[in-house]
């Protein structure tokens, strides 16, 4: 139901113009105003909370599908924002909102002050969930300033933020914000691969060359089915890490973010590769796709962070240990 | 919309969680004296003592009725001890077969007589089963099988060659894929599968065949002229290709897919646990999470067996990741550590990487090939 509803929202608003606007930088207005509409930012909370009480698979899928049709807006950050503010009990979002850890921040006299790093949409965003330590913050707008410009590799705003906020209220943080952010973007690859294997199949279809269609041949053959490996990986890399992010694991969060994160380039690769020169121009749709997925890969926390914090568990885990862990992910 | 659909996996219940703890104890009750470089055989290991433990305890036959000696448990229950086996390295191979293909074949379609005869004993842990499918000449082209079973009274006079029949010298039965009419030209048509009595055929002579590693698992079953009896067609006579696909989506769906090498991942994190740098956590991170998410798509496959959904496609996408994995974890292991593998050593790193980088080509070649799976998946994609 509220996949059709974004399904339907996404293809009247958000076409090749559009997205060719968000990719110099433009805020899309419109489209904004129809995802508040359609109440999408309130989608991961309880009915209790003001939500509409999603099933875990029914809230994954409206990720998957902000993936799926490489949705330039931060709604899945918004998504994830409003949630965390709803369970430690702070007004939720008025607009479009972000994520962020900023341990570096500093506290004193009752202000927050400090500079935050490539936040999605900075200029444009109400307000920020923002932990620090463990305490969360709902920095409102007028409590930063931009202060450099910054570009993802899908042309995304990513601007550095000063922070200088006089504190109104602070939280108990519930569960940190890198883990929520890298769980949604764990389901946005798993989406944005359903559209490559779809626009690889398609034209590989569609593609003649030595007078048979690309897909014909054996060795086109095995890397679509590889291709098919990492989207199965991915999606359910997304579902392990929303499962285990609900019980508050972040070994869980870990393990399911760094699969959906490696899928994202292997993936990628694959539908590059298969699409021929065409899909490393702009006139084809595939480059919306695999630029978001190099971008999606790297943020809230990179590999390397989340490799650590679940290898780390590995060790202490210890060989006689270590297949329990894994059975507990 | 084109992806291959992977249902929610089955969690842990109370109650599974209560049996995996219970095995986890019959386990090291049973195997707790093996050593690494034994447990790292993992299903390449054959011992008659643990597999009657096994039946005894009630672990075999586990979702099979009770009128044949099951237990009626469910696909995720029999998942959950097949999973702490492999992962516990322990010597299956005396029930392996048995359990996971050649009863749920016979459950199939097998005879009354043949059900009440065989299955019990399965259960039991006293039987044990090869794979009659593989021929010289037909490895991967199944259908090209040339064995040729010809009906004589109440006999079958069976003539022809089978090869990497995995415990073949040790094993009672095997379901032998054989052509009962026609010529390897008619391809699907014509084929049937019989169970053939390792052990009382006249005219099966039964050879080894060592693999590269020096070891004895393989062998080559010679029939010249063997005699086996009618009653022992499984199913219908010319029905074997569907049969024999039926058991191959057995044979495909499981975890051993990619937990072959296991024994080397506990073995390396015993050798990395002191060091200070971040690389090997990092290595061992990543994975980690390559191994839960295969696991996850695993259980995913159980519960499909379970609603008796068929699960061909996501099952040739498990063996085909699962494989990479397993493979792929000695070359990892030899990013991080420097250790000479040396096949007779005592020591446990050296000689389980021995064992793994000896055994290790096998993992993408038996039970289908990688380029027999990646075949069927791009079928399942509308390919072809």
């Amino acid at each position: 139901m509220l996949a059709e509803m974004i399904e339907r929202l996404l293809d009247r608003h958000l076409d090749d113009g559009a997205q060719g606007r968000a990719r110099s930088g433009e805020w899309l207005p419109e489209l904004w105003a129809e995802v508040e509409e359609m109440g999408l930012p309130l989608a991961l909370l309880t009915e209790d909370q003001g939500g509409f009480g999603l099933s875990f698979a029914e809230a994954g899928e409206a990720l998957r599908l902000l993936g799926r049709h490489a949705m330039p807006l931060p709604v899945a950050e918004t998504m994830a924002a409003n949630q965390l503010l709803a369970n430690a009990g702070l007004p939720l979002a008025e607009g479009p909102a972000g994520l962020a850890r900023g341990d570096h921040l500093s506290v004193t006299q009752g202000s927050l002050k400090g500079t935050i790093e490539r936040i999605a949409w900075g200029e444009q965003l109400d307000c920020l969930a923002l932990a620090v330590g463990d305490c969360l913050y709902r920095v409102p707008r007028s409590g930063w300033s931009v202060v450099e410009a910054g570009s993802a590799l899908n042309f995304h705003p990513r601007p550095a933020l000063a922070i200088d906020w006089t504190i109104d209220a602070e939280a108990a943080l519930p569960y940190c914000p890198l883990a929520a952010g890298a769980t949604v973007r764990a389901y946005q690859i798993a989406g944005a691969l359903e559209a490559c294997l779809d626009l690889t199949l398609e034209h590989t279809a569609t593609r003649v060359q030595f007078g048979k269609p690309l897909q014909k041949n054996q060795v086109v053959q095995h890397e679509l089915a590889k291709l098919a490996g990492e989207l199965a990986c991915a999606t359910a890399a997304a579902d392990l890490a929303g499962e285990a992010l609900a019980r508050g694991d972040l070994n869980g969060v870990a393990a399911g973010s760094l699969r959906a994160r490696e899928a994202a380039g292997n993936g990628a690769a694959i539908a590059t590769q298969m699409h021929g020169a065409i899909g490393f121009t702009r006139e084809h749709r595939l480059h919306l796709y695999t630029t978001s997925l190099w971008t999606w890969r790297d943020e809230f926390g990179g590999q390397v962070m989340w490799a650590k914090l679940l290898g780390r568990a590995a060790l202490a885990a210890g060989g006689d240990g270590y297949w329990p862990m894994v059975t507990s992910l | 919309m084109s992806a291959i659909p992977f249902p929610a996996p089955p969690q842990d219940s109370a109650e599974v969680l209560a049996l995996r703890t219970e095995f986890r104890a019959f386990l090291d009750k049973q195997l707790g004296h093996r050593t690494p470089r034994q447990r790292s055989d993992n299903w390449y290991g054959f011992s008659r003592e643990f597999s009657l433990a096994m039946g005894q305890a009630g672990y075999l036959g586990m979702t099979w009725p009770k009128q044949f000696g099951g237990h009626e448990r469910t696909a995720y229950e029999r998942y959950v001890v097949v999973e702490e086996s492999l992962a516990y390295g322990a010597p299956v191979g005396a029930h392996w077969i048995a359990d996971r293909q050649s009863g749920p074949s016979i459950i199939k379609f097998g005879t009354e007589e043949q059900q009440h005869t065989i299955l019990p004993r399965i259960a039991k842990g006293e039987l044990a089963f090869g794979i009659g499918m593989s021929e010289p000449d037909s490895g991967s082209d199944l259908a090209a099988t040339r064995t040729k079973a010809v009906r004589d009274g109440d006999l079958y006079r069976v003539t022809g060659t089978k090869v990497w029949t995995s415990f073949a010298h040790e094993a009672d039965y095997v379901i032998l894929f054989c052509r009962t009419s026609g010529t390897p030209a008619d391809r699907h048509m014509g084929t049937s599968q019989l169970l053939v009595d390792l052990k009382n055929t006249p005219g099966l002579t039964i050879k080894p065949i060592i693999d590269l590693a020096g070891q004895h698992h393989f062998n080559e079953m010679h029939f010249e002229d063997a005699a086996v009896p009618a009653s022992n067609l499984l199913g219908q006579e010319g029905d074997g290709w569907n049969q024999v696909m039926s058991e191959l989506a057995f044979e495909r769906s499981g975890p051993e897919r990619f937990l072959s090498s296991i024994e080397l991942m506990y073995q390396l994190i015993e050798v990395l646990k002191g060091r200070e740098d971040d690389s090997a956590a990092i290595t061992l991170g990543r994975v980690t999470a390559q191994l839960a998410v295969l696991r996850r798509l695993s259980r995913s496959v159980a519960a499909m067996l379970q609603n008796k959904q068929d699960a061909g496609l996501q099952a040739a996408i498990v063996k085909d990741v699962g494989a990479v994995w397993e493979q792929v974890l000695p070359d990892v292991a030899r990013t991080l550590v420097d250790a000479e593998p040396d096949p007779r050593t005592q020591r446990a790193y050296a000689g389980v990487m021995a064992n793994i980088v000896h055994n290790a080509p096998s993992w993408s070649l038996r039970g289908g090939t990688r380029e027999i799976l990646r075949g069927i998946i791009a079928r399942g994609l509308g390919t072809r």
